[in-house]
């Protein structure tokens, strides 16, 4: 025992690394800093391990060419040993790693954590959340697939939306001026070179800041940050309640992280990697591009906002964003740090989460989209059809033939892009279906030129059908008052 | 004896123009070699920005046989600026519609929203996009959709009954071809 102990102190002198631990695992942190509220950062930087040392395995077998990164894809899923699980690992890594780090900036937002002196820790840590969204993009652009290939055509075509820089910026992205190749390669590049190494270099900051600065303790309602005594009061409170972050205080961190770990392995083996949806062949346009979850907010954001307005978002919003999530800590520098003395935080808090996640939910729906196949693949029931007219038995057809159910559903099949016509005889009179149909309008395109007579007839003859048992169909309130009257007695 | 004690300093340190020297001269020429390294590396990086637009050249999508009057059909073409190791990305897709008198409309796949491929319903006359929901008319102009403008048009010319076209590049608001 003697004896180990002298090698131990042989080495120590040499690495110090007593010294070290003292400075690092063993710095002392308040005692109210060991919470279950604190163990969102080091949950992501678990990920960032997972995700460094599983990216290195998957690079021994990935190739970044868009000829090959298919079927190296393929391979690594049926035929390299534990290929599938591997990439089922760094798939679910980068989930849980966005997950992770959102949550961790929430929580720290919400603790007021960013005050004096944080300042810095704060503008580096949301330069490590961007860098992590950074990764997930490219990410997702490594499985060269269908939606990899058409995400970059959107994001080039975002950037194509700068001004005077727009065709700059493309081309540096694209590796040219079209997509191909070298934009696979510059992906790859930025995904296992550029950013990890960015990444590093601002975590090793961000630990080194937590480290000097020490951890926020735990806010309490009525204390105030006050820059010229703050230092002296948590120097005080580390006086007095410190413990050591290992081994004291980080056991909620070890057992949370090794819980996320566990969660990660299990999505991993249960449910697998994202599986490629056919190789990047823009040729193949028969595609329903979507993104990741984590962009399916932004996804949808371009959907629903007015179109006048997307340029602007683009080129002035988005920045703004950044640069205000980057100011958070000199908007808001000193003062009450508990939740329940910021109700203007909470309110932002939960107005930006309910508006991502509702856009991230109308994403998934994406009603906004034609429904490509509706009119091939969707029938008209069978009730819309039963006891009518040869002429609006042709109207039917007509519906379907002519795509107008990738936009409007009957009775809820069919595209949502449109409204549901089952009622549509309600709301427009025959004279106003006929205008709709020939002219369009309200986000409709004109049929005028690709219907006949004919057809028009008989589409809105069959228009005129769509209202539920019992309710009348809309009526021209000038026809109405003049049959009114010529036949008195009926009214 | 502690390792990572060091020995006192002498301590009087005279005077130092040679070192200041030969500092200043290590700062001087170590910014030269790194002009020669950085510059080059920034050019090779920057070297997107300057492909020649002479290879963008006329790139042929078929004989205008191919394409009947009244008809719009879906061609492709091989980006000029491929590589042995592009595959199926070099192969660009585009809508050609041959209108009932014979000219010519070639209109890039991609939506002038962001970019996705729009798909052509002959029955409606209607190009539509899958992902924003975009909506344009035979002739490209915009129906209905957040797409600010028509659809891209490449510039065309027949040659030799070959329906030719100027590609090479993906479309954008910056560059509409």
């Amino acid at each position: 025992m003697n004896r180990l102990r002298a090698i131990g102190k042989w080495f120590d002198d040499r690495l110090a690394l007593g010294r070290l631990y003292d400075q690092s695992l063993g710095h002392r942190i308040p005692f109210s800093s060991s919470s279950w509220w604190y163990v969102f950062g080091s949950a992501t930087l678990l990920c960032l391990i997972i995700q460094l040392v599983t990216g290195v395995c998957l690079a021994l077998v990935y190739v970044p060419s868009p000829d090959q990164a298919y079927a190296s894809l393929e391979y690594l899923d049926y035929e390299q040993p534990l290929g599938w699980y591997l990439r089922g690992l760094h798939f679910w890594g980068s989930n849980f790693m966005v997950a992770l780090v959102t949550i961790h900036l929430v929580q720290i937002f919400l603790f007021g954590a960013y005050k004096y002196p944080r300042e810095l820790t704060w503008m580096v840590g949301s330069a490590l959340f961007l860098a992590t969204i950074g990764m997930a993009f490219t990410g997702q652009t490594m499985r060269f697939d269908q939606d990899a290939y058409w995400g970059v055509e959107i994001i080039v075509s975002i950037l194509g939306r700068l001004p005077l820089v727009g065709e700059a910026a493309t081309h540096l992205l694209q590796g040219g001026p079209i997509v191909g190749a070298e934009t696979l390669s510059r992906f790859f590049t930025l995904h296992v070179f550029v950013i990890p190494a960015t990444l590093i270099g601002l975590l090793v900051i961000h630990i080194r800041l937590v480290l000097v600065l020490g951890i926020s303790e735990y806010p309490e309602p009525g204390k105030v940050v006050d820059p010229d005594t703050y230092a002296d009061e948590y120097e005080q409170v580390v006086e007095r309640t410190g413990i050591r972050l290992m081994p004291e205080g980080g056991g909620k961190d070890l057992v949370f992280s090794a819980l996320v770990l566990m969660a990660i392995v299990l999505c991993a083996a249960l449910i697998g990697p994202k599986i490629p949806n056919g190789p990047a062949d823009p040729s193949l346009i028969h595609t329903v591009p979507r993104p990741d979850f984590y962009f399916l907010s932004l996804f949808a954001a371009f959907a629903l906002m007015p179109p006048d307005l997307e340029s602007f978002v683009i080129v002035y919003v988005m920045p703004l964003a950044v640069v205000l999530l980057f100011a958070v800590p000199f908007i808001s520098r000193g003062g009450e740090r508990h939740p329940s003395r910021r109700p203007g935080a909470v309110i932002l808090v939960i107005l930006v989460l309910t508006g991502l996640f509702t856009l991230a939910w109308e994403g998934v729906v994406s009603p906004w989209s034609p429904e490509m196949d509706a009119w091939s693949g969707v029938p008209v029931q069978p009730r819309f059809v039963e006891d009518r007219s040869p002429l609006e038995h042709m109207g039917a057809t007509v519906l379907q033939a002519k795509q107008c159910r990738n936009c409007h559903a009957l009775d809820g099949a069919g595209g949502k892009r449109g409204p549901d016509l089952a009622g549509v005889a309600t709301r427009l009179t025959e004279d106003q279906l006929i205008r709709q149909v020939l002219q369009g309008g309200g986000n409709m395109p004109a049929y005028g030129n690709h219907l006949s007579p004919h057809e028009v007839s008989a589409l809105v003859a069959f228009l005129t059908t769509l209202h539920a048992e019992g309710q009348a169909p809309a009526r021209d309130s000038a026809s109405w008052a003049r049959s009114a009257r010529e036949s008195p007695g009926s009214r | 004896m502690e390792p990572h004690e060091h020995p006192p300093l002498p301590p009087a340190v005279p005077p130092v123009t040679r070192r200041d020297f030969l500092f200043k001269l290590g700062l001087g020429l170590n910014v030269i070699a790194a002009g020669f390294v950085g510059i080059p590396i920034v050019g090779y990086i920057a070297s997107a920005l300057f492909k020649p637009k002479a290879q963008q050249a006329w790139i042929a999508l078929g004989e205008i046989a191919q394409f009947p009057p009244g008809e719009t059909r879906l061609a492709s073409y091989r980006n000029p600026f491929t590589t042995p190791w592009d595959g199926a990305t070099a192969d660009i897709p585009c809508w050609v519609r041959r209108k009932p008198d014979g000219d010519f409309q070639v209109f890039a796949i991609n939506c002038a929203h962001l970019g996705c491929p729009v798909r052509w319903f002959p029955q409606s006359g209607l190009f539509m996009c899958p992902c924003h929901g975009g909506v344009y008319y035979e002739d490209g102009s915009r129906a209905s959709g957040p797409p600010p403008r028509g659809l891209f048009e490449y510039a065309f010319r027949v040659r030799r009954d070959r329906l030719e076209v100027r590609g090479g590049q993906t479309p954008n608001l910056s560059e509409p071809v």
